[in-house]
């Protein structure tokens, strides 16, 4: 368990309840793919020290909007600060001798390095896992890249987006008659971030185990193909080819979203069965063409499934969301209203989840980080503290947490070993 | 898998999951299994509802999902039934000697049965159970039903996602359940970490709809931050330049579609710089993409007339290319792009086969063997020993 009871962690530390409160994680690299992989940890009480350099800067703090009042800045990204909450911020500069033994000695003290640096940074600045495991045996580290430190493709290069792409989930997404929609940011990157929390946890479980720490390669593409796994398993079985189709099901008539009154209100809304079929009809009020015997069966429905969607629509249409998603429920049918971004601060489901969390940050001011998808009663999480300012922990990583004198400490800043 | 230096104990070998889930848990069970769990997948007698889903592949024992087959050919399985109390005390005793129990019933469902948490951890104090529901185990939604649709819809992924002159769309491949499952197994190995360390276990509560919301990344803090609210724009990227230029993502080419964009930055320069020299390779570069000085060029700052002169210029050269092609270029020229792979792409990918992501299994509901993605967990070090 860790000792620490004094710093900026303190609080957290101190937190009996904090589930990895015991954990030290030290973070190199930038953008997602490493750093939410420690948000994951530090929202439930490890201490995460993310290592920074102020000669190159979390591309989330430089290149990624938005930006609070709209202006760019490296303290004002929203991007960091919902990726790097509850983490201890340090700058060190690898290209300097002093700067790299403190790197050395923060994994020293260490049981998790999490980092995406360029595939064999780490090896080449002598922090790699074999190097850093005769200094500290069970050390644990995940290196994630796009495709994995083995193999043809090794160490390629590439940005979320495109990495979505490849894994098949843009194929999968729009309108068959159409190009695919591009999905959201960089989609693969927080399903590869979810398997490689779970992998540190598991490698932790390893070493409790066996007393030895390992090394976790982590290729996104891969975590990213264990969720496309039922397409790859009807391909290798049937060789068919499944494509995008909107919003429709294989079984399920209708099954769609619908417009309702106002500009942009949409309704999801599904049936399942025929029992479900015989609810909706009634929550519409029994329409005639609802009536029609050909409508009776799921694969009745299926076959009339674009005359079914316009009559759908024509219900919808002049109804508000609410009222449209309240009849449905009532008549437990399937229906939900598409949240837009300010409607998922205003569901009072999510609300009531507290799915995102309220930080005040020095220069962004009040703004809302996410909260892990699930709740742990005996151990809730600990989001606490807002993102890290650059370089804002220096005295405290580098003089508390090694020992390292003050002016040693002022010694190291001057010679630049802290850039 | 094994590989020189391979640990030789997985993770959680030895530790046994009860899983009682449905479709939306099926993954969560998976994952323990890929770390070395067992586990047993109780099912009601007759098997798992969930196993005649659309679409189905077929075998000369019989016919199954391709879903559940995904998710569920990793696991033993045992019929019970919950209804009746001789099986349901079955459970209690198997439950005695978990690790972990996983669920998916509405929420009070197993209580109500004298089988939920309270019971459970009455007899086991270490025990970790998870539930995976639509909205969680309470709240104003917590026994409203939803399949993936709904899931979507109401955690917003849906909203972002589609061409912007039709209604919003979700991925066509069920994505809420996965993504609250991968979400889940966090929370349960955080779970179990804090067992070992106390020695007492907890109820996680897992919400579908909470699974969906890191597929925002930051769309809501463009809300919260701009009082923009970021809508579906098709192929186009959004939220990257201040006049509010859009950058198409995904080009048609002569197979299928591509993906590439106009980015700033220092890689994106190199990037951009790549295209226009592999354009003038083959005579296709315009003298406007050719005039370009790549060191000084910011993609932020453009208008969008300029880049979409820009895009309506490297358009045709795109459609003379094959995926394949493109995708051994952009290596070797440095470029940042991908193919919009389909599930025939991926299945011939070398990088897959060379990193051993396919294992054959066979599946007695079948009478013949399946393909599945193995690969996602490698762990290299010193020889664990026990």
């Amino acid at each position: 368990m860790s000792t620490t009871v004094e710093g900026p962690g303190a609080a957290r530390l101190g937190e009996p309840s904090a589930a990895l409160a015991d954990l030290h994680v030290v973070e190199f690299g930038g953008f997602a793919a490493g750093p939410a992989i420690g948000k994951h940890l530090a929202d439930h009480g490890a201490e995460v020290i993310r290592v920074e350099s102020r000669l190159r800067l979390d591309g989330f703090r430089t290149n990624y909007p938005p930006y609070k009042d709209g202006q760019p800045g490296i303290e004002r990204a929203g991007m960091f600060a919902i990726t790097n909450n509850d983490k201890l911020g340090v700058t060190l500069n690898l290209k300097s001798s002093a700067g790299l033994e403190l790197a050395g000695r923060l994994i020293e003290r260490a049981d998790v390095v999490i980092e995406n640096f360029t595939p064999g940074t780490m090896e080449r600045l002598g922090l790699g896992h074999e190097a850093m495991s005769a200094r500290n045996s069970g050390l644990i580290t995940i290196s994630t890249c796009n495709q994995g430190a083995t193999g043809p493709h090794a160490h390629r290069a590439g940005f979320g987006t495109h990495l979505t792409a490849l894994s098949g989930f843009t194929h999968l997404t729009g309108w068959p008659d159409r190009s695919p929609s591009l999905l959201w940011g960089p989609f693969i990157d927080y399903i590869a971030v979810a398997y490689g929390a779970v992998a540190v946890l598991a490698a932790l479980e390893m070493r409790a185990r066996t007393g030895h720490g390992c090394h976790v390669d982590l290729s996104q593409y891969e975590a990213g193909i264990q969720l496309l796994a039922p397409v790859m398993v009807e391909h290798f079985a049937t060789a068919a080819v499944p494509t995008r189709m909107g919003n429709r099901h294989p079984a399920a008539a209708p099954h769609g979203v619908f417009p309702c009154a106002g500009v942009e209100r949409w309704c999801a809304i599904s049936v399942h069965d025929d029992a479900e079929w015989a609810r909706f009809r009634a929550a519409l009020g029994e329409p005639g063409w609802a009536r029609d015997e050909c409508l009776a069966t799921a694969a009745g429905r299926k076959a009339a499934e674009d005359d079914l969607e316009r009559r759908v629509s024509e219900w919808t249409r002049d109804r508000d969301r609410a009222e449209v998603v309240e009849i449905l429920r009532a008549a437990e049918v399937h229906a939900a209203p598409v949240n837009d971004m300010r409607d998922v601060f205003e569901d009072l489901q999510l609300v009531h989840r507290g799915a995102f969390r309220r930080l005040d940050h020095p220069v962004i001011g009040p703004h809302s980080v996410p909260s892990p998808a699930f709740i742990l009663p005996e151990t809730p999480d600990v989001i606490a503290s807002p993102a890290f300012m650059l370089g804002e922990h220096n005295r405290y990583v580098i003089c508390d947490l090694l020992g390292v004198g003050d002016d040693e400490f002022d010694a190291l800043e001057a010679e630049g070993a802290l850039q | 898998m094994a590989e020189p230096g391979a640990a030789e104990v997985a993770p959680l070998e030895g530790l046994l999951a009860l899983d009682l889930t449905g479709e939306l848990g099926w993954l969560l069970g998976k994952i323990l299994a890929d770390l070395g769990a067992t586990v047993l997948k109780i099912d009601p007698p007759g098997g798992d509802p969930g196993r005649d889903q659309a679409p189905l592949i077929h075998g000369p024992a019989g016919s199954v999902g391709a879903t559940w087959v995904a998710f569920n050919a990793c696991k033993q399985r045992l019929d019970l039934d919950l209804a009746v109390a001789g099986d349901r005390a079955r459970l209690l005793e198997l439950a005695e000697k978990a690790d972990f129990v996983l669920e998916g019933e509405a929420p009070g469902r197993l209580d109500e049965l004298g089988i939920g948490w309270a019971a459970l951890s009455q007899r086991n104090h270490g025990l970790v159970m998870t539930s995976v529901t639509p909205y969680g185990q309470d709240g104003p939604l917590a026994r409203v039903p939803a399949s993936d649709l709904e899931l979507m819809a109401s955690g917003g992924a849906a909203w972002l996602t589609g061409d912007p002159d039709r209604p919003p769309v979700r991925v066509s491949l069920p994505q809420a359940a996965a993504w609250a499952c991968v979400n889940a197994a966090v929370g349960t190995l955080i779970a179990h970490h804090h067992r070992r360390l106390v020695g007492r276990g907890q109820h996680v509560d897992a919400s579908a709809q909470c699974g969906v919301l890191p597929m925002l990344v930051h769309a809501p803090t463009f809300w919260e931050m701009a009082g923009v609210n970021p809508m579906r724009a098709g192929a186009f990227l959004v939220g990257r330049n201040v006049n509010g230029a859009t950058m198409r993502n995904i080009w048609p080419c002569r197979d299928g579609f591509v993906t590439f964009a106009i980015y700033g930055g220092s890689a994106g320069r190199l990037s951009n710089r790549g295209l226009v020299e592999w354009m003038a390779d083959k005579g296709m570069a315009s003298e406007s993409l050719l005039a370009i000085d790549w060191d000084t060029f910011e993609v932020a700052t453009m208008t969008p007339a300029e880049i979409e002169s820009m895009e309506a210029a490297i358009a045709p050269f795109f459609l003379t290319l094959t995926k394949r092609e493109f995708l051994e270029q952009t290596e070797a020229r440095r470029m940042l792009g991908y193919v919009v792979a389909t599930a025939e792409d991926i299945a011939a990918d070398p990088q897959l086969t060379a990193r051993a992501v396919w294992a054959d299994t066979y599946l007695p509901e079948l009478g013949k063997a399946v393909r599945l993605p193995v690969g996602w967990f490698r762990l290299a070090g010193p020889k664990a020993t026990r």
